[in-house]
């Protein structure tokens, strides 16, 4: 109807003046994705509900009368599937965007990539960190109410690591702190591997599956490893592997030999999670969306 | 302003963009178009950033898109409708954009009044239409009040309304003087909305012009001449025409489609041969003739005639009803194109090839008769916009 006129208008310039962007909006940003999608909700619901249930069961069907495993060491069970819950969710916190296309969004709201990643991985971090520990702080309570303050008789077993105090089972400072801030930091470390190797793969099912070989392979391998000459090797492999990791923090290693407080095994992961951050950073920088 | 130099992309072997340089200026609308696949989307991702040129470089606003200290306050993006997470709703997803530039969370409500989804801002966009997807992804674009917006494909999936609204937004956000690149294939959305036009065919520029020199330059007009219904009237014109050097044309309806002459001569001639004339109109060719005359050659994805053999059951395997019944021999043709102009200017109609309305016609394959009901429905009262759609 009306011929387009090319009217040469003023250039436009917004009347609000345009702040230079950082970190902390991203995070601000993440905060609010991870909050506002249901999968956030049901992985750690599952995840409370596995850690606090299992022990729940643990301690209720339990007679307590003989004590023989650290005090605070049956929340490793509930832990272990647990742990499962969290790198879903890391994966997911990355691969849904990929798998939805919001990724393309994301990227020219905020073309800083490497910003991204960063922000995603802290406030993942930060949210499983807090959720795990907590969880975890309050099956040690349970345990230790459960299990703690028991008289142990003349002839009764005690495992290696069952402190004893004045003839009544307790807990160490290490065993406490392994069983809290310890099992809540190898699992987010785990998780954060998750959101590394989602970004890596961009394909939920395939990162998930991955992360699931990562966690169960290294002590499946190890169990057809029955030859002398691999001896070495095998017992490696069980000391690093993610469930030894954890019951290790729990004081109840699989393998009976040298120290077991699971430190090393949270080195070991902190390294690999940084080296995949590392080179999830790298890729998404360079690759197209 | 948007400034591309060089821009080439390839994938593998494939070149999706080559050799690709224009720029897009402030206060006006500029629309993209080009065939499917003929690198408009690989285009406009590497104008934001997504995808790095294999050589050249785009710079918004001087800058490449990826050094911008806040892209959402400088650049509004549509690309994909689709590219949000289905399990947020509408106003999280606004929000955590508007948060990843520090645009306050006032803002968001703002822009889902400016797309009219106030109702809809507390569900999930899983279950949106594709129009109320737009819609989003516009607010999206619109979130920071950037002084460059790219669309890619806007109106697709959206209601009358939403097109005309669509249409007023970009004009208006041009003639704030800021930067309007658009890409559409419905060229007559793009006649009425872009001031300027790059075209691309097969990763490469085929044009940059106003829209105006590209209809004149890449169309020619004719007229349209209609004679009495009678056979030999129109031989006879027709034969004096081509003596005269013009190009004649015969219209499914019976017009005559003339190139090559001014008017007057047309007249002329008919009044020299005693053919009287019923009709005898200038037209210019649209926007989208015009461009599918320069694209003619870069179009990558061609159909071809569906001739329906691979439904017909094998000789001797009779099947009860249905696809085996014998068919009144060939299949109809294929109606051609439709000129509406041929129509409606008080001269009763007569379509030869058309048998008479039925009621129920089973062997008549109903995409191919769509002539019939059409043919009354649309042209028949001239509706006031349609002859200056013509006329551009």
């Amino acid at each position: 109807m009306t011929a387009p006129v090319h009217m040469p208008a003023p250039q436009f310039s917004s009347t609000v003046p345009v702040e230079r962007t950082h970190l902390g909006h991203a995070l601000r940003s993440e905060w609010t994705k991870i909050r506002t999608v249901r999968s956030t909700i049901w992985t750690l619901g599952v995840m409370l509900v596995l850690i606090l249930g299992i022990n729940l069961l643990i301690v209720g069907l339990s007679s307590s009368d003989i004590v023989s495993d650290p005090v605070l060491g049956f929340g490793l069970f509930g832990v272990l599937l647990g742990q499962l819950c969290v790198m879903t969710l890391g994966v997911l916190v990355i691969s849904s965007e990929y798998g939805t296309g919001m990724i393309r969004t994301t990227l020219t709201a905020c073309p800083q990539r490497g910003r991204v990643l960063a922000a995603k991985a802290i406030v993942f971090f930060a949210l499983t960190f807090t959720v795990t520990t907590v969880a975890c702080a309050l099956t040690a309570l349970m345990n230790y109410a459960t299990f703690g303050g028991k008289p142990v008789g003349e002839g009764s077993f005690l495992g290696p690591r069952l402190v004893v105090e004045n003839g009544l089972t307790t807990a160490s400072g290490t065993q406490w702190l392994g069983a809290t801030v310890g099992v809540g930091l190898y699992v987010a470390l785990l998780g954060l591997l998750s959101l590394a190797v989602g970004a890596l793969l961009r394909h939920s099912a395939g990162a998930i599956t991955t992360m699931m070989g990562v966690v169960l392979l290294p002590l499946i391998i190890a169990i057809f490893m029955q030859s002398d000459s691999l001896h070495k090797v095998q017992e490696k492999l069980i000391e690093y592997s993610s469930p030894n990791a954890i019951a290790s923090l729990y004081q109840m290693p699989m393998l009976e030999n040298g120290d077991a407080d699971g430190v090393r095994q949270l080195v070991v992961l902190a390294i690999i999670t940084a080296v995949a951050l590392g080179a999830a950073c790298a890729t998404l920088s360079k690759r197209d969306v | 302003m948007i400034e591309a130099v060089g821009l080439t992309k390839t994938y593998g072997s494939k070149t999706a963009v080559y050799n690709l340089s224009f720029q897009v200026r402030p206060g006006m609308v500029t629309g993209f178009l080009g065939p499917n696949g003929s690198g408009k989307s690989t285009t406009m991702r590497m104008i934001l950033g997504l995808d790095t040129p294999t050589a050249g470089r785009v710079t918004v606003g001087g800058q490449p898109f990826r050094q911008l200290p806040n892209a959402p306050r400088r650049v509004g993006a549509l690309l994909d409708a689709k590219a949000v997470h289905g399990g947020r709703s509408a106003r999280h997803h606004l929000l955590c954009l508007a948060q990843l530039s520090g645009i306050p969370a006032r803002r968001v409500d703002e822009v889902l009044g400016v797309v009219g989804l106030q109702e809809v801002a507390g569900r999930r966009s899983k279950g949106f239409s594709l129009g109320m997807g737009q819609r989003l992804g516009i607010a999206a674009a619109l979130l920071g009040d950037p002084e460059v917006l790219l669309f890619d494909e806007p109106v697709n999936g959206l209601d009358p309304e939403g097109i005309h609204w669509v249409r007023h937004l970009m004009r208006k956000l041009a003639s704030e003087g800021r930067t309007v690149f658009v890409s559409s294939h419905l060229m007559s959305e793009m006649a009425l909305t872009a001031d300027h036009l790059i075209v691309i065919g097969r990763g490469q520029l085929l044009a940059d012009m106003s829209v105006k020199d590209f209809i004149a330059g890449n169309s020619t007009g004719f007229a349209m001449v209609r004679t009495p219904d009678v056979a030999a009237d129109r031989e006879k014109l027709t034969k004096a025409l081509t003596d005269a050097g013009a190009q004649v044309q015969q219209e499914q309806d019976g017009a005559l489609r003339v190139t090559g002459l001014e008017l007057p001569r047309i007249s002329d001639l008919a009044h020299e041969a005693a053919v009287r004339l019923w009709e005898l109109s200038p037209h210019q060719a649209s926007l989208e003739e015009a461009y599918m005359r320069l694209t003619n050659g870069a179009v990558d994805y061609r159909s071809t005639a569906d001739p329906r053999q691979g439904l017909q059951q094998p000789a001797g395997a009779p099947a009860p009803g249905g696809w085996g019944m014998p068919q009144q021999a060939p299949w109809p043709q294929p109606v051609p194109q439709q000129q509406p102009y041929g129509y409606g200017y008080g001269q009763p109609q007569q379509h030869p090839q058309q048998p008479p309305v039925q009621a129920y016609a089973p062997p008549v394959n109903p995409y191919t008769q769509p002539a019939a009901p059409a043919a009354p429905a649309a042209p028949s009262a001239p509706q006031p916009t349609e002859p200056v759609e013509d006329a551009r």
